[in-house]
């Protein structure tokens, strides 16, 4: 039943542990109902970016893989990763841009530039992360689509 | 300048037919970071990487990049082949390494400016 409180869509998504073979593949699914649903191109690629970056820490760091949840709202997009993986010990650092703690078979790969974190903080309007060593890491993201709004007034053609 | 003229141009190797040749190439990036690229590739613009995986395509996709130039003959994983024409993503080869293939596109800009 389709009600106030109901997302448009909502997609969820298990990511395979230590596979950075399939991973991608969410990022490019989300791109692809996102495109369908009209929403446009500019949140279309900040909700994709987010998703990419979350899918691959997901698969370089949590040995028992994890969970992306994505939620489009009238308003807003958002996007829940959590993971049962080592966990962040320190968050700031984390943060920074060219801090990495990607495995080396990672990094021969093109990983670990330490631009992950940095990426999806920066193509979200709100961004939230909380980690526990040993326990795992938790990360919303909210993307908002007024902005593509005020383009669709501007612009028919590029509506949201 | 679009990408037709470009592989005609410097001789490369379009590895499969399945791409939009006549896009226009807004400029270059060259990069073997993943995360570099999504932070700062401009859209519409060619990748120039050794990276042959398959996660190259996804990071194309995303940026909206003209194409990929794997250089130093690399050539791509079978995986990569399959994902790049599935996506519709160009995925050119290079014999020179990715120093003198930026440069010579570089050159080839400033020829067409």
């Amino acid at each position: 039943m389709k009600g106030k409180d109901n997302p448009q869509l909502k997609l969820a998504f298990k990511t395979d542990p230590l596979d950075i073979s399939k991973a991608g593949e969410v990022s490019t699914r989300v791109r692809r109902e996102l495109q369908k649903l009209n929403i446009c191109p500019e949140v279309t690629r900040k909700v994709s970016i987010i998703c990419f970056e979350g899918e691959m820490n997901i698969a370089l760091h949590a040995e028992k893989g994890g969970t992306v949840v994505i939620e489009v709202w009238s308003e807003k997009i958002d996007i829940l990763f959590e993971d049962s993986g080592p966990g962040i010990k320190d968050i700031n650092l984390a943060l920074l841009p060219g801090y990495s703690t990607a495995p080396q078979w990672a990094i021969e790969l093109g990983f670990g530039a330490g631009m992950g974190l940095y990426n999806m903080q920066r193509n979200s309007d709100f961004f939230e992360i909380s980690s526990e060593p040993g326990k795992g890491t938790r990360v919303y993201s909210r993307v908002s689509r007024f902005k593509c709004r005020e383009e669709s007034i501007n612009e028919p053609k590029k509506s949201c | 300048m679009n990408l037709k003229n470009l592989v005609k141009e410097l001789n490369l190797q379009l590895l499969h037919p399945e791409a939009n040749l006549e896009r226009e190439v807004t400029g270059g990036y060259v990069s073997d970071l993943l995360s570099d690229v999504i932070a700062n590739a401009p859209e519409g613009s060619i990748w120039i990487t050794i990276q042959k995986h398959s996660n190259i395509i996804a990071v194309a996709v995303l940026k909206s990049l003209a194409g990929i130039i794997l250089t130093g003959k690399i050539m791509p994983e079978k995986e990569t082949l399959e994902k790049a024409r599935k996506e519709r993503i160009p995925l050119i080869s290079s014999q020179d390494n990715s120093f003198i293939t930026a440069g010579k596109i570089y050159k080839l800009f400033s020829q067409n400016k």
